[in-house]
C-alpha cells in the first residue's frame, strides 16, 4: 500500500496552495479584466472542469501561453498547461478562417514566399487592411512580417549545403518558418555563425512547423501530426546521424522540447535533450573549450536584450545574455523580464489588439528609456511586437553574433 | 424572542433540522398543519450532513436487507425529480477485485432484481472505460442508477419549502425539557442559543426527528428508544477521481464506497460503536484513516496519491428491534414510534432509524401519524411536488436588478448548487460577480443570497449553504471575505471575527487528521495569512 507518500497529481495540480503569485505575474490579468487569471483558470477550474466540462470559461483563450505563472509558481504547478490542456479538451469555439491562416505558417509561407511581391505589396495596401480588419478580424494596426520571395531553404541548397562536410563538428539547423519564409538573413547568419566556430549546419531531411500557432488555435490534431513528423526527422538527425539540433527561435524550441509532451501527448524523452538553442549551443561550447570566440574590435553597440516569455520558462536568457557580454564593444542593457504582449498569433486578432498592446506598454516605454542602438531578443514575434510599437529596430543575438565576430580569425582558431 | 401564547400554538412541533426533520416539517406544511422545527444548531448538522451523500440505488442492501432495498430505489427514483438540483445522476459500480467471490455476482444481481434495482452485469473493459479511474484489475462490474445526492441543499430546500408553506423554523434553539399535562406532551421549552433566553412552545404532537440525539431526547420524557450509535468515518479528496460511484460487489464492509460529489470525492466509511458521551465531538482515528487509504486505494489506485483535504465522521442512529434489548438485531429500516401506544405517553412520536435517501418516506410515515393523531384527512404529495430549486424556471420577473439567468449561466456552479433559486442570486455589478470562494466559484451575489434567504447565523451555516470554504484552501482565502459580509449583514464585526475564528478552527478540525503533505503546508500557509497578516492569533475565541 501506498499511503499517501507523495500528493504527485498530473501536471501537480493539486499542489497550489492558493498563494496566487502566479495570478500576481501573469501579463493579461491587469489589462484584460475578463480574463480570471491562471490560478481560477488553472488549479481552480480544473476542479470545476473534472465535476463538468461545461464549467470550462471560454474566457480561457485570453490565456496567452507565456507560462509566466509556471515560472512564478513555488510549487511548481504546471498552471500553463492545465490552461491549454483545458482548452484542448474543453473549447466549443471552432478555430476561424483566420486562425486557421494565422496558425499554418507553413502552407501559407510557402504560397506567399513564391508570390512574395505581389503578397508584401497587397498585404501594405490600405483597402486590403482594412479588409482584413473587418472581414477576418486581423488588426489593421498590424504589418505582417515581409515575405522573403526566395527561402531560406533554397538558398541553403544553392549556397552553403556543399561546404558543410569539412568540419569537424555537425549540428541540424531547425530553422523555422519564420527564417524560411519571411527572414533567411538570419539562417544564413546561422550557418556563418556556426561555420566560424567549426560546425558544419545541416537541415533536417524534413521539417515542419513546430505547431505553437496551430496549438493556441486548437488545431490540435495536426499540431499533433507535425510534432510527430518532426520529433521523427529529429530522431534521425540525433540518434543516426549523432548530428544535435540547433533553433534560434526561442518559441519552436521551447515548443518542441516541452510542448510536445505536455500538449500533445508526444513522447521525445530521448532526443529532448538534443533539442537546444543556439545561443545555448555556443554558450556551452565555449563554456567546455571545445570552440573559442574571436570577436571584431570595431564593433560598438548599445544594445536592450529583452526576454521573450518562452526564454523566461526555460530559463536560458542568460546564455543569450552572456553571449552579447562578451563582445567588447556591446553596452548591454537588459530589459525587464515582461512580455511583450504579443504572444504569437494572439495579438493579430483584432479582439487582443488593446489587450495585447496593454500588455507592452511598460516594455515599450522601458525600451524608449533605455535609449538603444537596437533591441536583441531571440523572439521572432517579439521583434514584429516591439518594431511595431516603438521606434527601435531588433536583432537576434545570432545576427548580432554575425556582425561583431571576427569570422576569418575564429574559423582559423576552430578548424 | 417573546412570542404570545397564540403564536406559540402549533400543531405539529418538530424537534431536529436534519433530512428527516427538514422533511417532516415541509410535509406537515404541505398538509396544511401549523408547523414549528426546532434545530440546536444548524439545519444538516448531524448525521445528515456526516455521511457519504450517495443515492443508493438500495444495490448495497439488495442481498442483506431487501426491504431497504425497495425503499431506496423507490426513493431514488423520486428523488431524482423531486429534488433533480442536489442530485447527480452518476451511475454506479459493483466491482468485483481478484480477491473476491466473483460467484456473489450472481447473488447480488438476482437480488438487485427481486428489489426492483436495475443492475446489469457489464464487461470489466467496459467499466474501465465507464470509468477510467476504477482499479485496472477488476474481474466483473455491475452497472447500477447510483448516484450522488448533496444532503446540504437537499434539507435546506425542504426548509425552504416548509417555510414558504407556513412554517416556523428555528435553529440554534435547543430543548431544554418537555412541557406536560399530566401524562401527555403539550409542548417544548427551549433554550435559543443566540441571546440564551428560554421559550415555550405548545402543540398537541412533538415528533422526535433528533437521529442519534433522539434517544437523548426521549430519554427528557422517560422513554427509552434503544439506540446505538455507530461512528462512521470518511476522508474527503481534493478533486473528483472518479465521476461514477464506485462499490465493491461483495457484503458490506469497510471503505467499500467512493462517491463523487460536487467538486471532491468521499471514500467511507468505518464502522465503530462508541458511547452517548462521544457523539457531540467525535473524532477520525489514525486507524481509521489508514484503513480508509487501504481499502481506498483498492477502489481507485489513484487514491493512493490524490492529496486528502479533510477526514470526518458522523454517527448513525442504529435502533435495536423492541423486542431485543440486546441491541444485536439492528435493522437499517425506518423506525416510527408512537410513544402513546407504545409508552402511555401521549402527544410524543419518534422517528428515526431509516437512511439520508429514505427522509422523505420518514417524513411521510410521520406526517401521517401526525395527520391521524390531529384528525387531519390530506394525502401526502412529496413524491410529486418538485423541491424549490429543482422547479422549472419562473417566467422574467419584472424586478429591476439583474440576477442570474438560469439560461445564460446555466454552467455557473451557483445555478448548479441552486437550481431555480439561482434566479434570486443578483449579478447586477462588479461587487456582486466577484469571487468570495474562489475554490467552489461562490459569488458575493451567492452569498448575499443565502445571508438573506437561507438562515444563515454563522460561516459554518454559509459553508453548508454555498460551499464557502469547501475547497482545496478550506478557507484559506475565502473566510475572511466571507466573514466581513456576514459582519456587514448582521452589523456586527466582533461577532464576525470570533465566528471566523471558530470556523478556521472546525477546518482544522477536518485538515488534521490528514494533515500531511500540500494539506499540511497549505494550513500552515494559512496560518500565517491568518496568524501573521490578519492577526488572529490573540483572537480568545
Amino acid at each position: 500500500m501506498n499511503m499517501q507518500e507523495n500528493n504527485i497529481s498530473e501536471n501537480n495540480f493539486e499542489q497550489c496552495i492558493k498563494c496566487t503569485v502566479c495570478t500576481v505575474y501573469c501579463p493579461v490579468v491587469p489589462v484584460n479584466p475578463s480574463y480570471p487569471g491562471p490560478k481560477q483558470a488553472g488549479p481552480d477550474g480544473e476542479r470545476l472542469r473534472l465535476k463538468r466540462g461545461d464549467f470550462y470559461d471560454e474566457a480561457l483563450k485570453y490565456c496567452l501561453n507565456c507560462k509566466r505563472c509556471e515560472v512564478a509558481c513555488p510549487s511548481g504547478v504546471k498552471i500553463g498547461d492545465i490552461i491549454q490542456l483545458a482548452r484542448i479538451k474543453h473549447s466549443k469555439k471552432r478555430p476561424a478562417l483566420r486562425d486557421m491562416m494565422l496558425a499554418n505558417t507553413d502552407i501559407v509561407g510557402t504560397m506567399a514566399s513564391t508570390f512574395a511581391p505581389i503578397v508584401n505589396t497587397t498585404l501594405a495596401l490600405k483597402p486590403v487592411k482594412w479588409a482584413m480588419d473587418s472581414v477576418l478580424k486581423i488588426d489593421s494596426h498590424r504589418t505582417f512580417p515581409k515575405y522573403s520571395s526566395k527561402t531560406f531553404e533554397s538558398w541553403f541548397r544553392k549556397n552553403a549545403q556543399a561546404s558543410q562536410d569539412q568540419f569537424p563538428r555537425h549540428i541540424s539547423f531547425f530553422h523555422g518558418c519564420y527564417i524560411n519564409y519571411n527572414y533567411p538573413q538570419l539562417g544564413m547568419d546561422m550557418v556563418k555563425v556556426f561555420n566560424a566556430l567549426g560546425c558544419g549546419v545541416h537541415l533536417l531531411d524534413k521539417e515542419k512547423c513546430c505547431g505553437v500557432a496551430l496549438v493556441s488555435n486548437g488545431l490540435i490534431s495536426q499540431a499533433r501530426k507535425q510534432a510527430q513528423f518532426n520529433i521523427d526527422n529529429i530522431r534521425h538527425s540525433v540518434i543516426d546521424n549523432k548530428r544535435p539540433v540547433v533553433g534560434a527561435s526561442s518559441t519552436c524550441i521551447f515548443t518542441m522540447r516541452d510542448e510536445y509532451p505536455h500538449l500533445l501527448g508526444i513522447d521525445n524523452a530521448d532526443v529532448r535533450s538534443s533539442i537546444d538553442l543556439a545561443t545555448r549551443f555556443i554558450f556551452r561550447l565555449i563554456d567546455n573549450g571545445e570552440v573559442k570566440i574571436k570577436f571584431r574590435d570595431d564593433y560598438h553597440s548599445r544594445i536592450a536584450y529583452h526576454t521573450p516569455c518562452h526564454m523566461e520558462k526555460l530559463g536560458w536568457s542568460f546564455y543569450s545574455i552572456d553571449l552579447l557580454r562578451r563582445i567588447p564593444g556591446v553596452d548591454l542593457v537588459v530589459l525587464d523580464s515582461q512580455c511583450c504582449g504579443i504572444a504569437g498569433t494572439y495579438g493579430f486578432k483584432k479582439e487582443n489588439y488593446p489587450t495585447s498592446q496593454g500588455i507592452g506598454a511598460s516594455l515599450f516605454k522601458q525600451i524608449e528609456d533605455a535609449k538603444p542602438d537596437f533591441v536583441a531578443t531571440d523572439c521572432e514575434t517579439c521583434k514584429w511586437q516591439i518594431e511595431m510599437s516603438t521606434p527601435v529596430e531588433v536583432k537576434h543575438p545570432i545576427s548580432i553574433l554575425a556582425e561583431a565576430i571576427d569570422y576569418e580569425a575564429t574559423k582559423k582558431i576552430n578548424s | 424572542m417573546k412570542l404570545n401564547r397564540k403564536e406559540n400554538e402549533f400543531d405539529v412541533i418538530i424537534v431536529g433540522g436534519g433530512a428527516t426533520g427538514a422533511g417532516t416539517a415541509r410535509d406537515c406544511a404541505l398538509r396544511g398543519l401549523k408547523v414549528l422545527l426546532i434545530e440546536r444548531h444548524d439545519f444538516a448538522a448531524g448525521a445528515t450532513g456526516r455521511n457519504h451523500g450517495l443515492l443508493h440505488s438500495g444495490a448495497r442492501y439488495a442481498v442483506t436487507d431487501g426491504e431497504s432495498a425497495t425503499e431506496c430505489i423507490k426513493e431514488n427514483m423520486i428523488l431524482r425529480r423531486i429534488a433533480s438540483h442536489c442530485v447527480e445522476e452518476n451511475d454506479g459500480l459493483f466491482i468485483s477485485l481478484p480477491e473476491d467471490d466473483i460467484n456473489y455476482q450472481a447473488t447480488f444481481v438476482e437480488a438487485c432484481r427481486k428489489a426492483g434495482i436495475n443492475a446489469e452485469i457489464i464487461d470489466p473493459a467496459e467499466a474501465r472505460i465507464m470509468e477510467p479511474s476504477v482499479n485496472p484489475s477488476i474481474i466483473g462490474a455491475v452497472k447500477v442508477p447510483d448516484g450522488s445526492v448533496d444532503p446540504f441543499r437537499l434539507t435546506i430546500a425542504n426548509i425552504v419549502d416548509a417555510k414558504q408553506h407556513g412554517a416556523t423554523v428555528l435553529t440554534y434553539h435547543e430543548l431544554v425539557e418537555f412541557i406536560k399535562e399530566g401524562n401527555k406532551v403539550v409542548g417544548v421549552k427551549a433554550i435559543n442559543h443566540r441571546d440564551k433566553s428560554v421559550v415555550s412552545f405548545y402543540a398537541p404532537l412533538t415528533i422526535n426527528a433528533g437521529g442519534i440525539w433522539g434517544h437523548l431526547i426521549a430519554e427528557k420524557v422517560g422513554v427509552k428508544v434503544n439506540m446505538f450509535p455507530a461512528k462512521g468515518s470518511l476522508l474527503i479528496f481534493g478533486h473528483r477521481v472518479n465521476n461514477v460511484v464506485l462499490n465493491r460487489c461483495r457484503k458490506p464492509a469497510n471503505a467499500d464506497i467512493l462517491v463523487p460529489g460536487d467538486t471532491i470525492c468521499l471514500i467511507g466509511t468505518t464502522s465503530s460503536r462508541v458511547g452517548f458521551d462521544e457523539i457531540d465531538d467525535i473524532k477520525v482515528t489514525a486507524d481509521e484513516v489508514d484503513l480508509l487509504l487501504r481499502e481506498g486505494e483498492k477502489l481507485a489506485p489513484a487514491l493512493a496519491y490524490t492529496r486528502i483535504l479533510r477526514a470526518y465522521a458522523g454517527v448513525r442512529p442504529l435502533v435495536a428491534a423492541d423486542n431485543d434489548a440486546s441491541g444485536r438485531s439492528i435493522s437499517r429500516g425506518i423506525v416510527l414510534l408512537d410513544h402513546a401506544t407504545r409508552d402511555g405517553v401521549e402527544g410524543f412520536a419518534t422517528i428515526t432509524g431509516g437512511k439520508l435517501m429514505t427522509y422523505r418516506l420518514m417524513a411521510e410515515w410521520a406526517t401521517d401519524l401526525a395527520c391521524r393523531k390531529l384528525g387531519v384527512n390530506a394525502c401526502c404529495v412529496t413524491a410529486e411536488q418538485p423541491l424549490p430549486g429543482s422547479r422549472p424556471a419562473e417566467p422574467e420577473s419584472n424586478t429591476k436588478s439583474k440576477t442570474f439567468d438560469l439560461q445564460l449561466d446555466k454552467n455557473r456552479s451557483s445555478v448548479h448548487r441552486h437550481g431555480d433559486m439561482a434566479s434570486k442570486i443578483s449579478s447586477a455589478n462588479e461587487m456582486d460577480n466577484s469571487l468570495v470562494c474562489e475554490c467552489e466559484d461562490v459569488t458575493v451575489g451567492e452569498v448575499d443570497f443565502a445571508l438573506k434567504e437561507l438562515d444563515v447565523n454563522n460561516l459554518v451555516d454559509l459553508r453548508r449553504r454555498t460551499r464557502v470554504g469547501m475547497g482545496t484552501c478550506q478557507g484559506e482565502l475565502c473566510a475572511c471575505r466571507a466573514a466581513g459580509l456576514l459582519a456587514e449583514a448582521h452589523k456586527c464585526t466582533a461577532k464576525a471575527k470570533n465566528d471566523l475564528a471558530k470556523f478556521l478552527n472546525e477546518r482544522w478540525k477536518g485538515a488534521y487528521p490528514v494533515a500531511w503533505g500540500e494539506a499540511l503546508r497549505e494550513a500552515e500557509y494559512t496560518q500565517w495569512v491568518y496568524g501573521a497578516i490578519c492577526g488572529m492569533e490573540n483572537n480568545k475565541e
